[in-house]
């Protein structure tokens, strides 16, 4: 039955990706989830629907520069005009963008080399209280208590600096993945993750009591206001001019900064990607399997590594340290509370849940996530706080939904639910979403018919 | 002499109060195949690892191809042109059968990040060179049209040419074998020994082996080094040792050892 059943999926799978298909499906699809989220913008299904199509070009098969028009259409046009439609989108899309890129960089740090890291937030916390600090008043505020910041304090630094600040941050994060990882790498497995673990509090708590002797980091409360990179001028102007038949009304400012950030958050993700891409296929990234998969066998065969391990825990922190000033300035609000140990497990989770060691995957469990989290999960807890309201009352055991006692609310049963999710996947697909496989290099190798015959021989000289 | 490639003066290695290497003086003339056999446990492994860098000898003094390698790290040593097998295998399971190998030509390869994120043309010659020369070396160890493969998924005898093929990746001048034939049966046995030959002969590779098949040892080997308890106890061309009192006593026990020889 179930095995009739993956047949018909294969030959399903076969018939959407030949010919021209694909490019029929692809393009349909994206026309038909477009429309429908233009037309009901508040509307979950519809989303997911754009979302799946969006990620569907990465499955077709279609030539590589479609994909490539493709994805650019969606990402560049049609996503900021759905997007102001409903500004939320955005949110959801901006911290996709974010996420994907912390959960690469974890993923070079536990997918490519091996190494458990549990304290991984603590490099994104670098970065956003580098451009917390330096974005905001802080540094005229070194003397005052928590809270009493004089009216009129100028800001140190125009908000432009921001863009400057990405690649500050990127530095300042690698150094701090250097300077953690060099004494922390002698330790190893089980060992390692707890001294990360460790680091990440350190870090944490750093932030937390850094406003005595002198206040660096406001304490507990954090730093606002942090400057924006201004808007580009005439920019948003244009869009308006542009767009507002489209989108139905103007864009206000605040809602340009969403569209702003998303496509920061977007070209950080693509950089992301593309560094892990390149890296993964040299002999760093084979280093770094190496040293994964056997790291006796690989320092044997001549690779240094201390080195590669300190690499590939800069590398990681660095994506890290750039999303932190990206997400200090888009949320004008850093505290020590955006970086708790949940934090890390919760990248650790978009990695494992998407294929540990797989880039696609990895981006695609960070997406799954963070819609889940925002959007599915948040939907089913409203849907069933509205049940508590109503008089329906739960099928077969007849008990009614407004009798049921708070500590039972279905509302808190978001947590569980992801819970239920992470436990079902882990059991039925450990590998994740898309497992990592390994790039085939030799290309002629099918086509040599007598390949058999060859080491047949070989056998037998 | 100046044909020594490989000479170790009194190296010591203790782990605690045992002593797994005592004085150990071996020299490895370039161009030879050389054996170490001896009974299990008798510190052979041990003796490797202190050879490659894994372990840190507390006495002694190696010197190889005019370096002193002691307190080198493993990948320096590698760098000076050793390469190795190990007893268990070893491979990179998840990683394809290309890429095991392109990992051993680690050393050999000077693309930098930068030029592995800017895909500069000294990195895309180097990388189509290296896929080259690691195909090259697959067909020279046997394997055909298995690149692409985990290396996990090969069997035994195919993974053992794997490792075999990753140690010559990092083009080695003294490649050190560590019981290469272990598990084989008698034609996987012999095509190891045809191999290892051929290595000696086409590529001038001098090997140095670990074994405890008397057939590969005595078949393949033009100088043997017996250990037992840590020490060399004997040492000679292959007839030697096969009557040395010593080393039949050190495999079969004192009282078989006058009976053989009576």
């Amino acid at each position: 039955m179930i095995a009739k059943l993956k047949t018909t999926l294969g030959s399903l799978g076969e018939w959407i990706n030949r010919g021209k298909v694909p490019y029929i499906l692809s393009i349909t699809g994206l026309v038909l989830s477009t429309v429908w989220v233009y037309f009901s913008p508040r509307s979950l299904p519809a989303f997911l629907f754009f979302l799946a199509m969006a990620g569907m070009i990465y499955y077709f098969k279609i030539k590589p520069v479609a994909k490539l028009i493709l994805g650019l259409v969606v990402a560049l046009i049609v996503v900021p005009i759905i997007g102001a439609r409903n500004i939320f989108y955005l949110e959801v899309l901006f911290q996709i963008g974010v996420f994907a890129a912390l959960a690469l960089g974890l993923n070079i740090v536990v997918g490519f080399t091996g190494l458990l890291n549990l304290g991984y937030v603590a490099f994104y916390a670098v970065g956003a209280y580098l451009w917390a600090f330096f974005g905001s008043k802080q540094i005229f505020l070194l003397h005052e208590i928590p809270g009493t910041a004089p009216q009129g304090t100028p800001f140190l630094l125009p908000g432009d600096m921001f863009y400057l600040f990405i690649m500050l941050g990127i530095i300042v994060a690698a150094v701090t993945g250097l300077l953690l990882g060099l004494p922390v790498l002698r330790v190893r497995g089980d060992y390692l993750a707890i001294v990360t673990l460790g680091f990440g509090e350190v870090i944490r708590q750093l932030a937390n009591n850094l406003d005595k002797p002198l206040n660096f980091t406001n304490g507990p409360q954090g730093i606002t206001p942090i400057q924006k990179p201004t808007l580009p001028g005439g920019v948003m102007d244009a869009f308006n001019v542009i767009l507002t038949p489209i989108v139905g009304q103007p864009v206000t400012e605040g809602q340009f900064y969403n569209i702003l950030f998303y496509f920061i958050a977007l070209l950080v993700a693509a950089l992301v990607i593309f560094v892990t891409l390149r890296l993964d296929d040299s002999k760093i990234g084979r280093a770094w399997t190496a040293i994964r998969e056997d790291e006796m066998a690989a320092v044997a065969m001549g690779i240094p590594a201390v080195k590669l391990k300190l690499a590939a825990f800069a590398v990681g922190a660095s994506f890290a340290g750039a999303m932190g000033v990206v997400m200090a300035a888009s949320r004008t609000f850093v505290s020590p509370e955006s970086f708790t140990f949940m934090q890390s497990i919760g990248v650790l989770t978009m990695v494992i849940l998407g294929g540990i060691g797989s880039i696609p995957g990895v981006v695609l469990g960070a997406a799954v996530v963070v819609v889940l989290n925002l959007q599915v999960l948040q939907e089913v807890s409203l849907y069933l706080s509205q049940l508590r309201q109503s008089d329906s009352v739960i099928p077969i055991i007849n008990f009614a939904w407004k009798n049921l006692s708070n500590q039972l609310d279905p509302a808190k049963y978001q947590r569980l639910l992801f819970g239920l999710i992470l436990i079902l996947m882990m059991i039925y697909r450990p590998a994740g979403l898309i497992p990592a496989a390994r790039r085939k290099r030799e290309l002629k190798a099918a086509a040599v018919p007598d390949a058999d015959n060859g080491t047949q021989e070989a056998a037998d000289e | 002499m100046s044909n020594v490639l490989l000479e170790t003066k009194k190296v010591v290695k203790r782990f605690g109060g045992l002593v797994a290497v005592n004085k150990m003086d071996v020299v490895i003339e370039q161009g030879s195949i050389c054996s170490i056999i001896g009974p299990n446990g008798a510190g052979k492994t041990t003796f490797f690892n202190t050879l490659t860098g894994i372990y840190k000898p507390e006495e002694g003094e190696i010197v190889f191809d005019g370096h002193h390698t002691i307190g080198l790290r493993p990948d320096q040593i590698t760098d000076l042109h050793i390469a190795r097998t190990f007893q268990n295998i070893r491979l990179f399971g998840s990683m394809t059968v290309l890429e095991n190998i392109m990992v051993g030509m680690h050393t050999r390869l000077k693309q930098s990040g930068v030029d592995a994120l800017l895909r500069t043309r000294k990195f895309r010659e180097e990388e189509k060179k290296a896929f080259a020369k690691a195909t090259e070396l697959m067909e020279y160890v046997g394997l055909h049209g298995v690149g692409d493969e985990l290396a996990r998924n090969l069997p035994y005898g195919g993974q053992r040419r794997i490792e075999v093929a990753r140690a010559l990746a990092s083009q080695p001048k003294l490649l050190l074998l560590d019981e290469p034939t272990a598990g084989m049966n008698p034609n996987e046995t012999e095509d190891a020994i045809r191999l290892f030959r051929r290595v000696r002969d086409d590529l001038g590779i001098t090997i140095l082996l670990i074994e405890h098949d008397m057939r590969v040892v005595m078949g393949i080997s033009e100088r043997i080094t017996v250990m037992d308890y840590g020490e060399k106890i004997a040492e000679g061309l292959p007839a030697e040792i096969r009557a040395n009192k010593r080393v039949i006593e050190a495999y079969l026990g004192r009282g078989a050892a006058t009976e053989i020889i009576a």
